[in-house]
């Protein structure tokens, strides 16, 4: 969009006196201006004799460059507030996590010891059980997801799209503790009693799935995580499909493809950047979530194959051992903790970011 | 060129048979998923509704705490308490928030700048929120040597500040640029026509943003964890621990006392209704205040 920004300092009012000899375009001002000073004799213009009724109002007027170049500056300062966020945010958890960074140095992310007594911390089995109970989460997540996004554009009746999209978007609003809440009173017990004893008859030789069964453990956690980060990886694959301009879907049916071959050539082959992407934002959601994962993991700092087995993640540790935590080191490295988390999370999150804008910004440009 | 295969009739009706079974497959499995996507939804909202109705009494909203062992008690310091911190969060948050999306829609539109900023937004917006907590900890808590919902505050503060300012942004991009011209052309300076034509157009849409923010931050659990703490006695000192819903749910949750998971669940259906009722009515402010500029 171009701005006339010019327009309050114009300087085109600021020589009455020869306007009579050599009249300005007429789009330029104002008619009945011009007519006035063509009617009046030459005595009657106001020849410097202090400031007229216009030059004063104008010149009220281009004060407003002071305020103008005043409220820009402020909303640049707003803007730049997000950069300052992010560094400070950054800055300080270097800052605390300086003793444990000195301390243990890369090993923290290498070693499987977690002893607050003797004062040896490492991060393995956390990072161990964030990953896997976030992959678990995207694999049970995405192709329902993709389903349901092909559901509501490609089959759903018109009348159904708009309650059925809404109530998707509903799992994003509830709060992360409420799914706790839930997992922790309805799903546990289910996984303990009914799903837990299915998966251990039928996939345990797979060596995923063993007893004992207490309900609690990674599979639980990325169940709560798949519910928790569908309503993300379905909305984003939404909109990244919608992007597709609607001749490719008309090519493909014209050449006699069925729905799904259509949705296959022209759907998803084209969209299947943001796709990715928007799974990857689903990950992002599934390696920082804290509260929910934390009520139905188990808390136990174990690297075991089998996912009916407690385990501890990232977030969790920090979430449970934060206000706890005696000491200095201790503290400290609860933070690299967090500094890693949040580290991690900007990369996949700039990633997956970079990915669906590949698509949908393309097409906005097309579209134009 | 080259020569289409010759395929007999049986096998070409094989194929046609396969394309259309495969074809009824996917639409099966689409509807599928949406149900057993919509099944959880159910279950959460059947079980807080259950639960959470046969627990909720006006004592509930009355009451602070009961100790444990001790009959009733309820959480009318957390609601307060999430009241008071959500309030200043907001106070803190939307301002810059606007700001951000006022300047990358009218200020910096283009700009590597603005492209920037918008991008870490976007990137901030996926940052965990317990990292959030850890900052504001490690910002205003270590420093004050004492917990503080004014921390917690500040939390929820920062997590507010991506959202609101990409609303924002993209509903000042949906108003019409011949309103914001029109305005210009009247001689009328810049930051006026920001405020009073631009921003006035786009209220309903930035409002829904706001509250969609506001009901996001208003269940996070894990940035109070160690900035406001809790606290189970009535109290709307900022400078103290304090106590907040989502807070109350969670250690109630995770308690081993019956008569406390029954409060975590009223408390739980009381925190859903809040946020659901909130962005209801925004939806239907902001509805009825649609844009009526017209391309």
């Amino acid at each position: 969009m171009n701005e006339p920004t010019t327009l309050n300092s114009s300087p085109m009012y600021t020589t009455p006196t020869s306007m009579p000899e050599e009249p300005m375009p007429q789009a330029q001002i104002p008619k009945t201006f011009v007519a006035e000073m063509r009617e009046a004799e030459p005595g009657d213009v106001p020849v410097a004799t202090g400031p007229s009724v216009v030059r004063s109002f104008l010149m009220a007027k281009s004060s407003g460059r002071v305020a103008d170049g005043a409220f820009g500056g402020l909303m640049l300062v707003c803007a730049l507030s997000i950069f300052v966020i992010v560094l400070l945010i950054v800055f300080v958890l270097v800052n605390s996590s300086k003793l444990s960074i000195h301390a243990f140095g890369f090993k923290f992310f290498t070693k499987s010891v977690w002893d607050p007594v003797s004062g040896d911390f490492g991060a393995l089995p956390f990072i161990y059980g964030t990953v896997v109970s976030s992959l678990l989460a995207v694999f049970m997540a995405v192709p329902l997801a993709l389903a349901v996004s092909i559901f509501l554009l490609d089959v759903c009746p018109q009348v159904l799209r708009g309650p059925i999209s809404f109530l998707t978007e509903l799992l994003a609003a509830i709060p992360s503790v409420v799914y706790g809440l839930w997992g922790v009173f309805v799903l546990v017990p289910i996984i303990r009693d009914q799903v837990g004893p299915l998966l251990i008859k039928y996939l345990g030789w797979t060596g995923f799935f063993a007893d004992p069964t207490f309900g609690v453990g990674m599979f639980t956690a990325s169940v709560i995580l798949a519910i928790m980060i569908f309503p993300v990886i379905s909305s984003i694959s939404r909109d990244v499909m919608r992007a597709v301009p609607n001749h490719q879907r008309e090519a493909a049916l014209a050449l006699g493809a069925t729905r799904w071959e259509m949705i296959r050539m022209s759907v998803l082959r084209n969209a299947r950047i943001g796709i990715v992407g928007a799974v990857i934002l689903g990950l992002g959601r599934a390696l920082g979530e804290t509260l929910a994962v934390t009520m139905v993991i188990g808390n136990h700092p174990d690297m075991l194959k089998n996912l009916l087995a407690p385990a501890y993640t990232l977030s969790s540790v920090i979430a449970n051992e934060f206000t706890e935590a005696t000491g200095d080191l201790y503290l400290s490295a609860l933070i690299e903790i967090g500094l890693a988390l949040f580290l991690v999370t900007i990369v996949v999150n700039a990633i997956a970011r970079l990915l669906v804008w590949a698509v949908t910004r393309g097409n906005t440009a097309r579209a134009h | 060129m080259s020569q289409l295969p010759v395929r007999s009739a049986n096998f070409e009706r094989y194929l046609t048979t396969r394309r259309s079974v495969t074809n009824g497959l996917v639409t099966f499995l689409a509807v599928g998923a949406t149900v057993l996507v919509l099944i959880p939804l159910g279950a959460i909202l059947f079980y807080l509704l259950y639960k959470g109705f046969s627990s909720l009494n006006l004592a509930f909203f009355t009451h602070v705490p009961a100790p444990v062992g001790e009959e009733g008690g309820g959480m009318a310091n957390a609601i307060i308490g999430s009241g008071v911190i959500l309030a200043l969060a907001s106070a803190m948050g939307i301002p810059f928030g606007i700001g951000a999306g006022v300047y990358l829609a009218e200020y910096g539109a283009g700009s590597k700048l603005a492209e920037a900023v918008r991008f870490t937004a976007d990137v901030l917006n996926g940052v965990p929120s317990i990292v959030m907590g850890i900052a504001a900890y490690s910002l205003i808590v270590a420093h004050q040597h004492h917990f503080s919902g004014f921390a917690g505050s500040v939390a929820l503060a920062i997590m507010m500040v991506p959202t609101v300012t990409r609303t924002t942004e993209e509903m000042l991009a949906t108003v019409p640029s011949n309103v914001r011209e029109a305005a210009l052309g009247l001689g009328i300076p810049k930051w006026r026509t920001v405020i009073s034509v631009s921003l006035r157009t786009a209220s309903p849409g930035i409002i829904t943003g706001c509250m969609l923010a506001f009901a996001r931050v208003a269940g996070e659990t894990a940035p109070l964890l160690f900035t406001a703490l809790g606290n189970q006695f009535f109290g709307v000192n900022l400078n103290q621990p304090m106590a907040a819903l989502p807070l109350q749910i969670y250690t109630y949750a995770i308690s081993p006392y019956d008569e406390w998971h029954r409060l975590a669940w009223a408390g739980a259906l009381v925190l859903i209704v809040m946020i659901m009722v909130s962005v209801t009515l925004v939806r239907i402010f902001a509805s009825r205040g649609a844009l009526k500029g017209g391309n």
